[in-house]
């Protein structure tokens, strides 16, 4: 039944861009884009706490690989390079941080696309000479769009099935309590190398997928770090540790900050860190466990959420 | 060129390690790591070029006015946004992520503050820009100055911290929070004293980098990376460390700029930031273990 159910939701979101113009397809790409994004972050970062900052060094190396291969590779193989390219950088990334203090992660993903925006622009400016790329692909704002949603209900199936499987249990402990977690014989760093490999995958692929959206590429666009800084505050705001959080936390920012960064563009960024300490102040754990815990007020079962929090 | 590089990446050291020794204290006394740490430099920055250009105020003379505003507003943002977390963290590790939230909210807020009212446009004023020779190179008057400055500022701290009664209880704060208070230490005071203190050593980093840098109300970020860098390089909390690793991140910069290519100056300083922490977790004079 759940089965028909998301294949029937699946499909009616689908022909949404039948019925919107192509203002409302943009949106749509947007929406999809941004509930991906929040979903793989969640999917590393919600169990085991590390905060990554790095979502759109992998978002931008997915772009411009785009904006590299695509007049010398056909489309699909152009993603799979990007996917290629994005694990592989995931890899070394995680091999060399993810044996740190979570704070020097989150310092040292907080970086990240300043560095490889940085060596990208060395690259060009020095060795291929040319700042700045064309991408021409006939691909319209729906065909990305049913990419995106597809990726979409991939992310959000994948991250279904580590929920229940023995790795998402691993990463739960590790996210309570590393030593614990050691000591009952999970291997820590395979676990984490394993999720922020994945995750990273599926950012790149988004960057990849809407690349085509930008006529002209150049590292400073692609780069661009409210990428990053949006993701998080989606994923915090829906709640992490949940499935569905982060797409509860998408669709509601997306829209709201669409919505204010046309009608105040200078005060934008004002308006985004207001957002983010209200999410850290009133809704620390999400807008899913705030619900949770007020239903469970409201039928005065104090006994399930002592037990919960326990468990939690 | 090799003498006049190493003189310009001392000078520049000099500044990144009085940077870093703010952020320092503010993590290793208050734990609270201050992802805002930059743009408390960069209303400095903005504070003192004002003052200079509509009173003519010169800069040395601004330091004075920036440096108790820093600790005023430090002692603020302690008060008003991070004892809520406190409280509600218990003491537990929540506090390091969520302190690390918010004051990223607080990053973006000073930072659209600043477009607002400055503008994104780069800014800098001319103080004292004629050369001076040293062994054989030229070197600007104010860069020396203020380099001057940030060791005399940074070895001040330094005495204080050995030597006097205050220093030494902000000492064990850092060390041992939990035992601090067995022996008397008002833990949550000294916390936001330090914090405070960094805000002060956050606004004389940018008064003395605005005599000869030229900066955007956007810059925030880097200068919070390189001071984090730093940091973490020196080992946390260690202030003779940070000072030396701010000259060995000036250095490397200045003659990757120098010698390779000036638009690879990050690319060296993640190098090295990578190369050491994989080296020593705790960094290069941080202590075993932990």
């Amino acid at each position: 039944m759940r089965y028909i159910l998301s294949v029937l939701g699946l499909a009616a979101l689908a022909v949404l861009p039948m019925f919107f113009g192509d203002y409302g397809t943009g949106l749509l790409v947007g929406l999809a884009g941004y509930v991906t994004l929040a979903t793989s972050w969640a999917m590393f970062s919600g169990p085991t706490r590390y905060i990554s900052l790095a979502t759109v060094a992998f978002f931008g190396v997915g772009a411009y690989t785009v904006a590299v291969l695509n007049e010398v590779l056909p489309y699909p193989l152009v993603l799979l390079c990007a996917a290629g390219i994005g694990a592989t950088m995931a890899l070394l990334v995680g091999l060399s941080t993810l044996r740190l203090a979570g704070i020097y992660f989150v310092i040292f993903s907080f970086g990240l696309a300043e560095l490889v925006r940085q060596l990208i622009t060395w690259f060009e400016v020095n060795v291929t000479g040319t700042l700045g790329r064309y991408i021409f692909l006939d691909l319209e704002a729906k065909h990305i769009y049913w990419q995106l949603l597809a990726l979409g209900a991939a992310t959000l199936a994948l991250s279904a099935w580590i929920r229940r499987s023995r790795l998402g249990l691993a990463l739960r402990v590790i996210g309570d309590d590393e030593t614990v977690a050691a000591h009952s014989g999970i291997n820590l760093a395979r676990t984490k190398l394993v999720l922020f490999v994945a995750s990273s995958t599926i950012i790149t692929l988004v960057g990849a997928i809407q690349a085509p959206r930008w006529v002209y590429v150049e590292p400073s666009i692609v780069f661009n770090p409210t990428v990053s800084f949006l993701t998080v505050i989606m994923a915090l705001l829906g709640g992490a540790t949940k499935l569905w959080g982060p797409l509860c936390g998408a669709v509601p920012l997306f829209l709201l900050f669409e919505w204010l960064s046309a009608r105040f563009p200078d005060h934008f960024s004002i308006l985004l860190g207001l957002m983010f300490m209200a999410v850290v102040y009133a809704l620390p754990d999400g807008v899913l466990a705030a619900l949770e815990r007020f239903r469970r007020k409201g039928n005065g079962d104090k006994t399930a959420e002592t037990a919960k929090e326990a468990s939690a | 060129m090799f003498l006049s590089t190493l003189f310009l990446g001392l000078v520049l050291g000099g500044t990144y390690a009085l940077l870093a020794l703010g952020l320092s204290l503010q993590y290793g006394i208050a734990r609270i790591m201050n992802l805002a740490y930059g743009e408390f430099m960069l209303l400095a920055c903005f504070a003192v070029t004002m003052m200079f250009t509509s009173w003519g105020l010169g800069p040395l003379w601004g330091l004075l006015v920036v440096v108790p505003l820093g600790y005023a507003l430090g002692w603020v943002i302690h008060t008003v946004m991070m004892r809520p977390l406190i409280k509600r963290s218990g003491g537990g590790g929540r506090l390091e992520v969520d302190t690390i939230l918010a004051t990223f909210g607080l990053l973006f807020v000073v930072q659209g503050l600043m477009l607002v009212t400055f503008g994104s446009d780069f800014t800098s004023y001319s103080y004292l820009n004629q050369g001076v020779g040293i062994l054989g190179t030229t070197i600007a008057a104010n860069r020396l100055i203020a380099f001057a400055v940030s060791l005399v500022i940074g070895f001040g701290l330094y005495a204080v911290l050995i030597r006097t009664r205050w220093g030494r209880a902000l000492r064990a704060v850092a060390l041992a929070p939990g035992s601090a208070y067995l022996v008397g230490i008002d833990v949550g005071k000294l916390g936001r004293q330090g914090f405070a203190l960094g805000g002060a050593l956050a606004a004389a980093g940018g008064a003395l980098i605005s005599m000869f840098q030229t900066f955007s109300a956007t810059d925030g970020v880097v200068f919070t990376m390189k001071a984090l860098i730093v940091v973490i390089m020196g080992g946390v909390g260690n202030i003779l460390g940070a000072l030396i690793a701010g000259l060995l991140l000036g250095l490397a910069e200045t003659f990757v700029a120098a010698f390779i290519d000036p638009g690879l100056t990050m690319a060296a300083t993640y190098t090295m930031f990578l190369a050491v922490l994989l080296w020593r977790p705790t960094g290069l004079f941080g202590k075993a273990g932990g």
